[in-house]
């Protein structure tokens, strides 16, 4: 088998072992041969880690799911930067014709406060889910709509709010971010519902409540460097945390409750 | 006496369903506050279920092995979700939907449930629009469609080509609203071992909380499985990594009845494998068929370049087996002649394993069509290529990029190389109309039951079925089963020792702990020499070549024998490190082989008990002359829902599958 | 506007933008006056432009809001970079920024401190002097005053460097401030851009021609 493109690549890898939050971690080398420049990037850890299990050594722990960069669980920085040296692709989809034979990769997790790491690699992102709780939703109950060709919406403005409706929620932006904060993912959501006349309703009260949340999780504050911007692999835009700035500004002069 | 009751209503086709639902036994809010339900899975249909539940009152719990419900595999649909909503003026209805649907399946899947299915697809489309589900629009402002495999109507609501992350984000909001609202609770990193019983009653589950290893005790007084397919069991599938079909299997062998193992979906578009290394395969959405077409060389092993081959030496063969449907043929018929061609020896690519997808034809046509609106006249081959390739570009711009990534081959030049993958499977947990498994109290929703799709499942009818049964038949059908839960809690209230007031302290509860905390030692203590991996990538071969895209006796006999072998050598020679009180995804992956394993054993089962073709399960002794499948409606018009009796040990029972609206007929796309 | 408005993450952020741009507002004033002693007549419309400056009681209010503005911006910085800090307890072993941002962008702070510290002897220079002698009721030079300040190289290189500070501040801050205040549109953001680059040049380019020139006495 094999589409036969391939070369293989000796590399060494220093990996970040943490055993659990508590625990401080370092950092462990591993040397790699033989790697296929057809594989994934996780499937070069998958590689490693069946021969540390060989070596009855324990295998490093990583978020992973649906190695298509759809459903955000990956997350590894690599090289300083987080998914790695590709633009516009989650760590899933990096395969390992983007490097070169004899490199050395060092892998680390997303850090962030709000990101406590789990184990190895992994982090928790639970702060995400948190903040969309708090008002990233339209408050539609099952069986209220009316006819979905009702809301007539323009074709641009459905672009737009799809734009930002594409964030995965892998948290890239967090760990790109020399700050850590998390305000291209919280404005892509306010963003999409505040571009949709579905929206509307729950405008203002949304913005504020989402901001208060993502403050409350420990994220840093936003200095427009744009690192979430380049290193997103969705694409989700600055504008968006432009749009977001607008929204709070707005809210907070005038919604009263 | 059939164990199997499927509570199908009485009535007329297209009124079974509204008169039913206004005429079942309702729960009042003031119970519904002191009611438990507990929901595993959160993808669409675990999301919508628990989101719309719990709006109605129910106390939820929503358990998923993910760090958030936000990434369950549904995300990962591309293409689209099939309603009836006749926007396109094309002749669809709730009937149409309905008979394709059963047509497509083959005539293997029950009459009520499909109809009831086209009846809410309505629904599902308005109640996503309302939640804010960024849909593709027309410039007028409504919403657009797309055709879709199996069907001769436009029904196919998308949103680019990630139509599931979007209807997937649009029910985890409203999941997550309830959680902001107190009302769900949430079990992130939670993976559920074990359905607990008492008297054949669902009473709660066994969970393990995956960072800390700490074993959970969980009360409901309803338990929704809502836990996806078992496609990974070919170890090589679009399905992801964590997809498993642990809590299915924990509740077959607490009672559940496994119905139609055998029918697997092999979808016929994706990227074909690269090497050993693969974990995965990755779907290139069936969408894309509308604009691309699939072909081989007329010659066996030719080595040209896919544009150094003239349009006369091409074959189309869909086009040619099957000119009435052509590349728009249904999953199993293409994946089927995808293969047909590749072991002839007509396949491309290196490994041969590989047809060509192609869009220059439909890049040329709109670019004429684009070169028409711009008012250039003559345009250059130079400018129709360019102006077409922004139209794809438009149309299906990240699978093209996907395509790329993943293969380094840049499609908008050459044509894809594709082959079939495992993609979906339409057998699951039996559940009868009200969607409960044949245990009480204990219900499977969306892909994780076996109900709506027969023996194959058309495309954009997953995402359908999912939400379908989560927004719009388990609010209706849970009360029936409910209700009656209310009535004995007033009669027990004052029961000392009533499962109301022990709960999770009941005595059952604290022996199902003790039986999965023993089970993950065990894996533990097994300290043998080979890692979870490679048993698993042994067990996909095994099925793949033997339980696949086709099947026979000898194979099937063959794969049944190597499976049983295969798990007496996993119990004693696997490799699990690392300890139980930690987060250890190895340790999680160990108990989920396990599980494949006894599942891929009965899935050969079932594809040998049954012999005929039908659908994706195509028997190689049953086939017409011209290669396609032949069904046995005479002897196999019937689900076939397996009953755990022990290891390796399993009772048949069938369910009658009648069709009273639907002429029964050799299915044909030509 | 609420006060709670101001203790959000966005509400920094704009306060940060607001008074970056009121500073901004001030340079065009600064430097407009420091242009004029490119006419070349001795600092006559240059000294009678600072006593105005140094007079009129309405520029000596806005001189107390300015402060304000300067102080609020230096605080609220202060805070936000502590704030920063704690985001992320530990640090990434390897960073490559320049893949996603420009370096100055990343060093807003470094910058700004090291245009207070600027600031500082500036002032020194010249405003504290300046202040004295309106307190005293005297006539006040500036003009000579500068020409005996820029004489010196080791000053024309304090405020060279100063200048350069500026100029990488405003390139990231201009932009950033109406990107902070949410004035973002498709069709003027790049307009904003780019007259944030120019404005950063010219504006520097003044403000670092006249040290220069006096030191190299090509204003007499």
């Amino acid at each position: 088998m094999g589409s036969g493109h391939g070369t293989e690549l000796n590399l060494t890898l220093k990996v970040w072992r943490q055993k659990n939050t508590k625990a401080s971690g370092s950092f462990e080398t591993h040397q790699l041969t033989g790697i296929s420049t057809d594989m994934s990037f996780l499937e070069m850890f998958d590689v490693l880690n069946e021969k540390l299990i060989h070596e009855g050594k324990e295998a490093i722990a990583f978020d992973h799911d649906c190695r298509e960069g759809i459903c955000g669980m990956c997350s590894m920085y690599i090289n300083g930067r987080p998914h790695g040296p590709k633009n516009g692709v989650t760590t899933c989809q990096l395969h390992m014709r983007s490097f070169k034979n004899g490199d050395t990769i060092v892998v680390e997790p997303w850090r962030s406060a709000a990101f406590p790491v789990i184990k190895d690699l992994a982090v928790d992102r639970g702060a995400f889910d948190r903040i969309i709780a708090s008002g990233g939703y339209v408050s539609v109950n099952t069986g209220n709509a009316r006819d979905a060709n009702n809301i007539l919406i323009p074709k641009d403005a459905a672009d737009e709010a799809f734009g930002a409706a594409a964030c995965i929620g892998c948290g890239a932006c967090v760990a790109a971010c020399k700050n850590g904060s998390a305000m291209l993912f919280v404005s892509a959501k306010v963003s999409q519902l505040a571009l949709l006349p579905q929206g509307q309703v729950e405008r203002k009260a949304r913005v504020l409540k989402m901001v208060a949340a993502m403050d409350e999780e420990g994220f840093g504050n936003c200095t427009n460097t744009g690192a979430c911007e380049a290193e997103c692999p969705k694409g989700i835009s600055l504008e968006n945390i432009a749009r977001m700035n607008r929204e709070l500004t707005s809210a907070a002069l005038t919604y009263t409750k | 006496m059939s164990k199997l009751d499927s509570k199908i209503p009485e009535g007329t086709i297209d009124q079974k369903w509204s008169k039913y639902r206004s005429t079942v036994h309702l729960v009042n809010p003031a119970n519904k506050r002191s009611l438990e339900v507990l929901v595993v899975g959160s993808g669409l249909a675990g999301a919508s279920a628990a989101a719309s539940l719990a709006e109605m009152g129910y106390k939820v719990k929503v358990f998923c092995f993910q760090d958030s419900p936000r990434r369950a595999h549904s995300i990962a649909a591309q293409g689209g979700i099939n309603a009836a909503k006749n926007y396109q003026n094309d002749g669809d209805s709730t009937y149409r939907l309905f008979y394709d649907t059963i047509k497509g399946g083959d005539y293997r899947a029950r009459e009520a449930n499909v109809h009831r299915l086209a009846e809410v697809s309505s629904s599902i489309i308005d109640q996503c629009v309302a939640q804010g589900v960024p849909l593709a629009r027309e410039y007028g402002g409504l919403l657009s469609n797309r055709s879709f495999g199996g069907t001769q109507v436009q029904r196919t609501f998308y949103a680019a080509g990630q139509t599931g992350q979007q209807l997937l984000l649009g029910a985890y909001s409203a999941l997550q609203r309830q959680v902001g609202m107190g009302a769900v609770e949430l079990c992130a990193r939670h993976e559920m071992l074990d359905v607990v019983t008492i008297d054949g009653i669902t009473r709660g589950i066994i969970a393990r909380n995956l960072i800390t290893g700490e074993m959970e005790k969980h009360f409901g007084h309803a338990v929704l499985l809502c836990t996806g397919g078992y496609g990974n069991v070919f170890y090589l599938s679009t399905n992801a990594m964590g997809s498993n079909v642990t809590a299915a299997w924990k509740a077959h062998k607490k009672g559940a009845f496994f119905a139609n193992p055998c029918y697997t979906q092999i979808h016929p578009t994706c990227i074909p494998v690269s090497g050993d290394h693969q974990s995965k395969l990755t779907l290139m959405s069936e969408s894309l068929r509308n604009d691309g077409r699939i072909w081989v060389p007329k010659k066996k092993d030719d080595t040209r370049k896919a544009t150094d081959i003239p349009e006369e030496e091409r074959d189309y063969y869909l086009e040619r087996r099957y000119p009435a449907f052509g590349n728009l043929v249904p999953r199993d018929v293409a994946s089927r002649a995808a293969k047909e061609r590749c072991d002839a020896g007509y396949g491309v690519g290196n490994s041969k394993m590989a047809v060509y997808l192609d869009f220059a034809f439909n890049t040329a046509r709109y670019g004429k069509t684009e070169a028409t609106k711009l008012n250039i006249h003559n345009p250059s081959q130079e400018d129709i290529m360019r102006l077409g390739k922004e139209v794809v570009k438009e149309k299906y711009g990240n699978l093209f990029d996907m395509y790329q990534q993943i293969t380094g081959e840049n499609p908008y030049e050459v044509p894809m190389r594709i082959y079939p993958a495992v993609h979906y499977t339409m057998g699951g947990l039996w559940v009868d109309y009200n969607l409960m498994t044949t245990v009480k109290g204990l219900y499977a929703l969306g892909e994780a039951n076996f109900s709506d799709h027969g023996a194959n499942r058309l495309g954009a009818s997953a995402l359908m079925q999912g939400l379908a049964d989560g927004y719009f038949v388990i609010p209706y059908t849970l009360g029936v089963y409910l209700s009656a839960e209310v009535t004995r809690m007033s009669a027990e209230k004052d029961n000392a020792d009533s499962i109301d007031k022990l709960k999770t302290n009941h005595p059952a509860f604290e022996t199902a702990l003790k039986e999965q905390t023993e089970l993950i030692n065990k894996f533990l203590n097994i300290n043998g020499t080979k890692s979870v991996e490679s048993f698993h990538k042994r067990l996909g071969l095994i099925i793949w070549n033997k339980c696949g895209m086709a099947r026979n006796k000898e194979g099937l006999t063959e794969a049944i024998s190597e499976i049983q072998a295969l798990r007496k050598e996993f119990w004693s020679d696997v490799r699990v490190l690392g300890s139980a009180d930690e987060f250890n995804p190895d340790l999680e992956k160990a108990g989920r082989v396990a599980d494949f394993i006894e599942l891929g054993e009965l899935m050969c089962k079932d594809a040998l008990h049954r012999e005929e073709s039908c659908g994706g399960h195509f028997r190689e002794e049953h086939q017409t002359e011209e290669g396609e499948a032949k069904r046995d409606d005479v002897n196999f018009a019937y689900v076939a829902a397996w009953e755990y009796k022990g290891v390796s040990e399993w009772e048949l029972n069938k369910e009658e599958l009648k069709y009273e609206n639907i002429k029964i007929a050799q299915r044909s796309y030509k | 506007m609420s006060t709670g408005f101001l203790k959000t993450s966005v509400g920094k952020k704009v306060l940060m933008g607001l008074t970056g741009l009121f500073l901004v507002s001030f340079l065009v004033v600064h430097v407009s006056l420091n242009a004029t002693i490119f006419m070349m007549d001795g600092g006559q419309t240059f000294n009678s432009g600072a006593d105005f400056m140094a007079h009129n009681p309405v520029i000596r209010i806005v001189e107390i809001v300015l402060f304000a503005g300067l102080i609020i911006h230096i605080l609220q910085a202060l805070t936000l970079t502590l704030a920063n800090k704690k985001a992320r307890p530990v640090a990434y072993a390897k960073i490559d920024g320049a893949a996603n941002s420009s370096w100055y962008s990343r060093s807003m702070g470094i910058l700004g401190s090291l245009l207070l510290l600027f600031l500082v002897t500036h002032l020194s220079h010249f405003w504290i002097d300046t202040k004295i002698a309106v307190f005293k009721h005297q006539e006040h030079n500036t003009y000579l005053e500068m020409k005996e300040v820029f004489s010196h190289w080791y000053v024309v290189l304090i405020y060279l460097v100063g200048v350069i500070a500026l100029c990488y501040h405003l390139l990231h801050g201009f932009q950033s401030a109406f990107q902070s205040l949410g004035l973002n549109h498709k069709k003027y953001t790049p307009l904003i851009k780019k007259v944030g680059v120019w404005f950063s040049i010219i504006v520097c380019l003044l403000f670092a021609a006249m040290p220069v020139c006096m030191f190299l006495n090509i204003v007499q």
